[in-house]
């Protein structure tokens, strides 16, 4: 095992933090190139016109899980110190939820709003002053929140865990999903493109 | 879109496949060298317990989610990992941006919304977005995209529920988009 090189001591806080800065540099290109700097190209995913989220965010999921999980068999990289967010089930879906809407209803997530704001869009800039509000708000009210926000086990849990499915089993399954959605998105693209008349 | 005749011509988007296949490679990159994923709410989370903790520094250590932004207190809490991971993304899409002649200062809205709406919508669309990441512990980048390459059980539960919440109320603010 030689990865993650960080974990493994080859090089430390300081310099994990420049190593983010550069690292913050790829995420960022791409999220534009895919034109994810634009709340109507992200939104057109929730018009069914244009779905190059759905593709985009699979694409990059099937790329890095297929990156670990090869890394992981030739004995390279050690899965069990790359962190995990803990399972908190409930919160994390109503989470979610409250998530999707304002993602449609502002047009941004936190990421693709730091994209819209560096490439001059005006309300990616206001989305994020929201998230602060938000962030505020929701930091304000932690007390009352407390109970909700740790409901549940607290585990580290995945999929191949929680059901006792062997990972690899798992991974092709994502796969076959995955290519499987890419075939349905391409079919309902066609669909809506003639529907909403661009 | 009304195309002026002088501008530059902006360049197309990369082929979604290919820049999923750049962006998978950017986060397994972020696994293999410091053990981690991609995230962004969480920048935002440090630079607020960064504004309560300078403003009312006791305030800040008696709540708990922001004291847990703060350390012990010998760092400042901007000192994070996704704090600069959050700069260097600022820093990739206006290269990119700039390079492909798709930066431009404008307001992005469909033609039947006043500019002035579509930033109140834009707020409060940012609003539930904080609340559903600090609820979720992570948004689109740090549960989606990272947990998911992960299989990590909440973040696919999670991942549904963002479609889900969006499909749901995406008809009814249709006006402000086309």
């Amino acid at each position: 095992m030689t990865a993650p090189f960080f974990q493994y001591g080859m090089f430390g806080d300081e310099t994990s933090l420049v190593v983010a800065f550069f690292i913050g540099i790829g995420f960022g290109f791409f999220l534009e190139r895919a034109g994810f700097g634009s709340a109507r190209k992200l939104v057109s995913q929730f018009y069914l016109n244009d779905l190059a989220v759905f593709k985009v965010m699979f694409t990059a999921i099937v790329t890095a899980m297929l990156g670990v999980t090869y890394l992981g068999w030739i004995g390279w990289l050690d899965l069990s110190l790359v962190y995990l967010v803990p399972t908190y089930l409930m919160p994390q879906m109503v989470g979610g939820l409250v998530l999707g809407v304002g993602f449609v209803v502002g047009g941004y997530c936190p990421g693709t709003s730091v994209a819209a704001t560096a490439t001059g869009r005006i309300d990616g800039l206001v989305y994020g002053l929201g998230i602060f509000a938000g962030m505020f708000t929701f930091a304000e009210l932690f007390p009352w929140l407390k109970g909700f926000y740790q409901a549940g086990s607290g585990e580290a849990t995945t999929i191949p865990g929680a059901f006792g499915i062997p990972y690899g089993i798992v991974v092709f399954a994502v796969v076959l999903m995955a290519v499987g959605g890419f075939y349905g998105a391409g079919l309902l693209e066609k669909k809506f493109a003639a529907a909403a008349g661009e | 879109m009304t195309a002026t005749t002088i501008e530059r011509r902006p360049q197309p988007y990369m082929n979604p496949y290919l820049a999923g296949i750049g962006l998978g490679l950017v986060l397994l990159a972020s696994f293999v060298l410091v053990g981690r994923g991609l995230g962004a709410s969480g920048a935002f989370n440090s630079v607020i317990a960064w504004v309560v903790n300078a403003v009312a520094p006791a305030h800040a250590r008696s709540n708990e989610f922001i004291a847990g932004y703060l350390g012990d207190g010998t760092e400042s809490p901007l000192k994070a990992w996704l704090v600069f991971e959050v700069l260097g993304a600022f820093a990739g899409a206006m290269f990119s941006g700039l390079l492909a002649g798709r930066a431009k200062v404008m307001t992005e809205k469909g033609p039947r919304v006043s500019v002035r709406t579509r930033l109140a919508m834009a707020f409060a669309g940012g609003m539930l977005m904080a609340f559903g990441a600090a609820l979720a512990r992570g948004c689109t980048s740090g549960q989606a995209l990272t947990g998911g390459a992960l299989l990590n059980l909440g973040s696919w539960a999670f991942m549904l529920m963002v479609f889900a919440g969006a499909y749901a109320v995406a008809y009814f603010v249709r006006w402000q988009w086309r």
